[in-house]
């Protein structure tokens, strides 16, 4: 069962994400008859230590933890002071000696969880390291996929834009391959890192045949950097030829369903009406994030249970 | 071994008829009374005592179920997610005479867990306890405010309420654990 | 004045391997011939070991002046010793930087002070490496430089290199290349490729290497001068040096243990003790990197040395330094990976170790044979051993090769006819 830590979907195995999103399941419920003081947790403390802005990752998991009952620290590092800061292993031993159970981290650099889950007692939790991974986000995308679709052999996804700089892309290719879903990716060729196509995924060469049939149509977040850094020319030349409008969703399966791991560009990654058209799960991936982060928490927690807390 | 019957429906009737007349007489009339049962069965109960005491009082007390999942004690220990339900009596428990009401009494720890649930309700001013039967073995210093049949059970053996509203019948038996 | 005979070891000569004694008189060999007798002697026993010429190291990164918690003068060339060499030209990136004679002197000095190998310094192109002025080569050369590079900070101004070799030309200067062009590496810490992707870390692509690789050859082949090629690591490095030796062109050419060693596998551990510049790269071009030592197309093989201090490696991928410590594992790998692997004999790998980083430079040694300096290593090629980062003389404990076992260890390492090391 579940490691000490949850560093990243490719080596998680597919059993260990069923049991993710099975325990969630029980969460969701609770959740949304607005019961949410599980005791799991109590007298344990979760930190986030951010060093990227995300107030959606870090609220979602800041509320997961209180639900279970814990004790929450929010320590946000500007990306500057990882350079000039402490350095992060001994912000690792720091949070240690202050018995924390949980760290999760988000990083601008990948593998920055992976060198503090090797310094630290706490289970770590990757919130996003990098271009690396994002694995509760595609936890919570899974879930998603899985309310609606109710398994995953056979299911259709179509993964849209920023494929080189997504850790959504990739988690969500680590485990949907292992599920046996089959994904499909499309991106500008500035924007489609070398050697996904290994990885599993299938590359299509036109949005067309990226959408063909597909069940879950999955935009990416596009960054305005991406486009000073020359890697394309506009937000509009971007949008026309590679955005998700409408009349492009008729490739799709007519029972698809649209999601995107926000905040969402409106109007580049999709169009408004593909953004707010039934079919769009967009908000309920939110509520989901809570139910899958709680979930993990819970096993993490379970797991040492036995159960020592960090003392 | 089998399972031996110790009540039919027809003693559960007279059982549950002379609960609710001890209810009125304790509460000397029904002013202020309600009833809440313990699901899933214990409701099944309280919803009986509701009718019965309507028949001959004419009082239609208000009564509702109430879920402990959330306040079980062995949550963490066992670390488990309960199924639970959100509760909502549909009335005010506050400065109410609670007559709560459950199928079977072991050890306490549900007792216990309801009335945990009431008081996140509000206040009653008095919580009545009402049990089908009593099997002993108690592990909570609670004690039964009314008793339908005193059962004294090992560990071994399981106490079986059968109830019209789910299996059909009235009924009541004890088995070992694991006979057939 | 010192006199020893190594007795009853095998000598690794430029064509032949041969069981004979070598007997050396203060700094020089005197007499190789099967059976020597000597009483004033002292008698090194060598039977059932392997007599090297002193390897030669032509890159590496001695950390001083300026970086002495890294590195040092003293401890870098111990560590050279203990690795079987006998010669170290050591890089300009220092602080200051090598760019002038005063510096040169002082790394000479402390060389000889230090009294381990020889220390030859190299330096620098441009003054600061900056690629923007040429630096007092005469001067320089002078002072004890024997070559120049703005190894680490490449010149990407194609009009200076082309200066830079010219100038350093007329002093008998070989202008050493760090072959990388800035603008595609972009902030990239590991090889682009599969493995890139799959750790999240950005990648450098090989044409980074490759594009100002062929810039040095087209300025070698036009200006009719010799340029030399640092660290190759990638196959169309090995493909773009062929042809233009093929055309004789006046190039030559380095690789380093690690490039034929190890794959970028070793990265997806985040492990920052892979990290170095250029890249791990992938099987295939390992595979070229050997073949190219095989065909003569790599002439030599260095360390690029570059020790680091721990705080400087425990750290996010992305902030660690860069490089390998790697003058104490060069030989155990090279030996393991080339000759038991069968791409070089053993007379070839003291070539690309000795003979040849002599020849590129113009330096004494790098044979032996009578009337030759007394720069002598010899091996135990039977004996197998872990390597132990933590059992390093050098300062930098930066190895991917930790807990690795290898075969062929170094016993013993005579500098100019007097031990500095023996096991």
């Amino acid at each position: 069962m579940l490691k000490k830590d949850l560093l990243g979907l490719y080596d998680t195995s597919a059993e260990d994400i069923l049991t993710i999103l099975d325990t969630a399941v029980g969460m969701k419920k609770l959740l949304t008859q607005n019961l949410k003081k599980l005791p799991h947790l109590q007298g344990r403390t979760v930190t986030t230590l951010f060093y990227e802005n995300s107030t959606r990752t870090r609220c979602s998991f800041e509320l997961a933890a209180k639900y279970l009952g814990a004790g929450t620290v929010n320590v946000s590092a500007s990306s500057s002071s990882v350079q000039k800061g402490e350095t992060l292993i001994d912000t690792g031993y720091t949070l240690d000696a202050m018995k924390n159970d949980v760290i999760v981290i988000r990083h601008p650099m990948g593998g920055a969880p992976h060198l503090l889950a090797k310094h630290v007692r706490a289970s770590v939790v990757n919130g996003g390291d990098g271009m690396n991974e994002h694995p509760t986000q595609a936890l919570l995308d899974f879930y998603t996929m899985r309310e609606k679709f109710g398994d995953f052999r056979g299911l259709k996804v179509a993964i849209l834009g920023d494929i080189k700089h997504s850790r959504v892309a990739k988690s969500n290719l680590f485990g949907l391959t292992k599920l046996g879903a089959e994904v499909t990716m499309y991106a500008p060729a500035t924007l489609m890192p070398q050697g996904i196509e290994k990885m599993g995924a299938k590359i299509a060469s036109s949005r067309e045949e990226a959408l063909a049939g597909a069940n879950v149509v999955m935009g990416l977040r596009i960054q305005l950097e991406r486009m000073h850094g020359g890697l394309f020319p506009s937000l509009s030349e971007y949008s026309k030829y590679y955005g998700v409008s409408e009349d492009l969703l008729h490739y799709a399966d007519k029972d698809c369903i649209v999601m995107h791991p926000g905040p969402v560009n409106r109007g580049v990654e999709f169009t408004s009406g593909v953004i707010d058209a039934e079919n769009s799960k967009i908000t309920e991936q939110v509520l989901n994030g809570v139910a899958v982060r709680m979930a993990l928490l819970f096993l993490l927690v379970k797991n040492r249970q036995g159960g020592e807390k960090n003392e | 071994m089998a399972e031996r019957i110790l009540m039919d429906g027809a003693s559960v009737a007279r059982t549950l008829t002379r609960l609710s007349h001890e209810v009125v007489e304790r509460c000397k009339g029904t002013e202020d009374v309600c009833i809440v049962g313990i699901r899933r069965r214990g409701e099944i109960v309280a919803r009986r005592m509701r009718a019965l005491i309507q028949k001959f009082t004419g009082a239609d007390l208000p009564c509702a179920g109430i879920d402990i999942g959330m306040y079980r004690d062995d949550l963490v220990s066992g670390f488990f997610v309960p199924e639970a339900t959100v509760n909502s009596l549909g009335f005010s428990v506050d400065g109410k005479r609670v007559v709560l009401c459950d199928d079977v009494l072991h050890t306490g720890r549900t007792v216990r867990a309801a009335i945990e649930a009431l008081f996140d309700l509000g206040r009653p001013a008095e919580v009545l306890l009402l049990v089908l039967v009593d099997r002993g073995g108690r592990e909570m210093p609670v004690s039964p405010d009314f008793v339908g049949k005193n059962i004294p059970a090992a560990r071994s053996e399981n106490i079986d309420v059968r109830l019209a509203e789910i299996e059909g019948e009235d009924s009541i038996g004890i088995a070992r654990v694991g006979a057939e | 004045m010192n006199k020893y005979l190594i007795k009853g070891g095998t000598a690794v000569f430029a064509d032949r391997c041969e069981v004979c004694d070598i007997l050396t008189e203060g700094n020089k060999i005197v007499r190789i011939a099967p059976e020597i007798e000597d009483a004033e002697a002292e008698t090194i026993d060598a039977a059932g070991l392997h007599v090297f010429p002193g390897l030669i190291d032509m890159h590496v990164h001695l950390r001083e002046p300026g970086f002495e918690y890294k590195e040092d003068i003293a401890s870098g060339s111990a560590a050279a010793v203990r690795g079987g060499f006998t010669q170290i030209c050591c890089m300009p990136n220092t602080a200051p930087v090598c760019d002038n004679a005063a510096v040169v002197g002082y790394i000479v000095a402390r060389g000889k002070e230090a009294g381990m190998c020889k220390v030859h310094p190299i330096g620098s192109i441009t003054v600061g490496e900056e690629g923007k002025q040429l630096s007092e080569m005469g001067k320089m050369k002078e002072a004890g430089a024997v070559a120049v590079s703005d190894d680490g900070r490449p010149v990407s101004d194609a009009r200076m290199m082309r200066l830079g070799i010219e100038y350093a030309s007329d002093f008998g200067l070989l202008c050493l290349s760090h072959c990388e062009d800035k603008s595609l590496v972009d902030g990239g810490v590991v090889n682009e490729g599969y493995n890139s992707t799959l750790a999240g870390l950005k990648g450098i692509p090989r044409a980074a290497e490759e594009i100002m690789l062929a810039r040095e050859i087209i300025l070698a082949e036009t200006l009719h001068k010799r340029v030399h090629i640092c660290h190759v690591s990638t196959k169309g490095g090995v493909q773009l040096l062929r042809e233009a030796k093929a055309r004789g062109v006046a190039v030559t050419a380095e690789t380093c243990p690690h490039y034929f060693s190890l794959t970028d596998d070793a990265i997806m551990s985040y492990d920052a003790d892979t990290k170095v510049n250029p890249p791990l790269r992938e099987a295939e071009d390992v595979a070229a990197i050997k073949e190219g030592l095989r065909d003569g197309t790599l002439d030599c093989i260095v360390t690029d040395h570059a020790p680091h201090h721990r705080d400087e490696k425990l750290v996010e991928y992305n902030l660690a330094a860069f490089g390998i410590s790697g003058i104490e594992t060069s030989f155990s790998l090279s030996y393991t990976n080339l000759v038991l692997g069968g791409v070089l004999t053993l007379p070839q790998l003291a070539e690309k170790m000795s003979a040849a980083p002599a020849r590129i430079l113009g330096l004494e040694g790098g044979a032996l044979a009578e009337g030759q300096p007394a720069d002598i290593m010899l091996a135990d090629l039977s004996e197998s051993y872990t390597i132990d980062s933590r059992a390093f003389v050098s300062k930098g404990k930066n190895t991917p090769f930790d807990g690795q076992t290898v075969s062929g260890r170094v016993k013993c390492t005579m500098v100019d006819g007097s031990i500095k090391f023996r096991e």
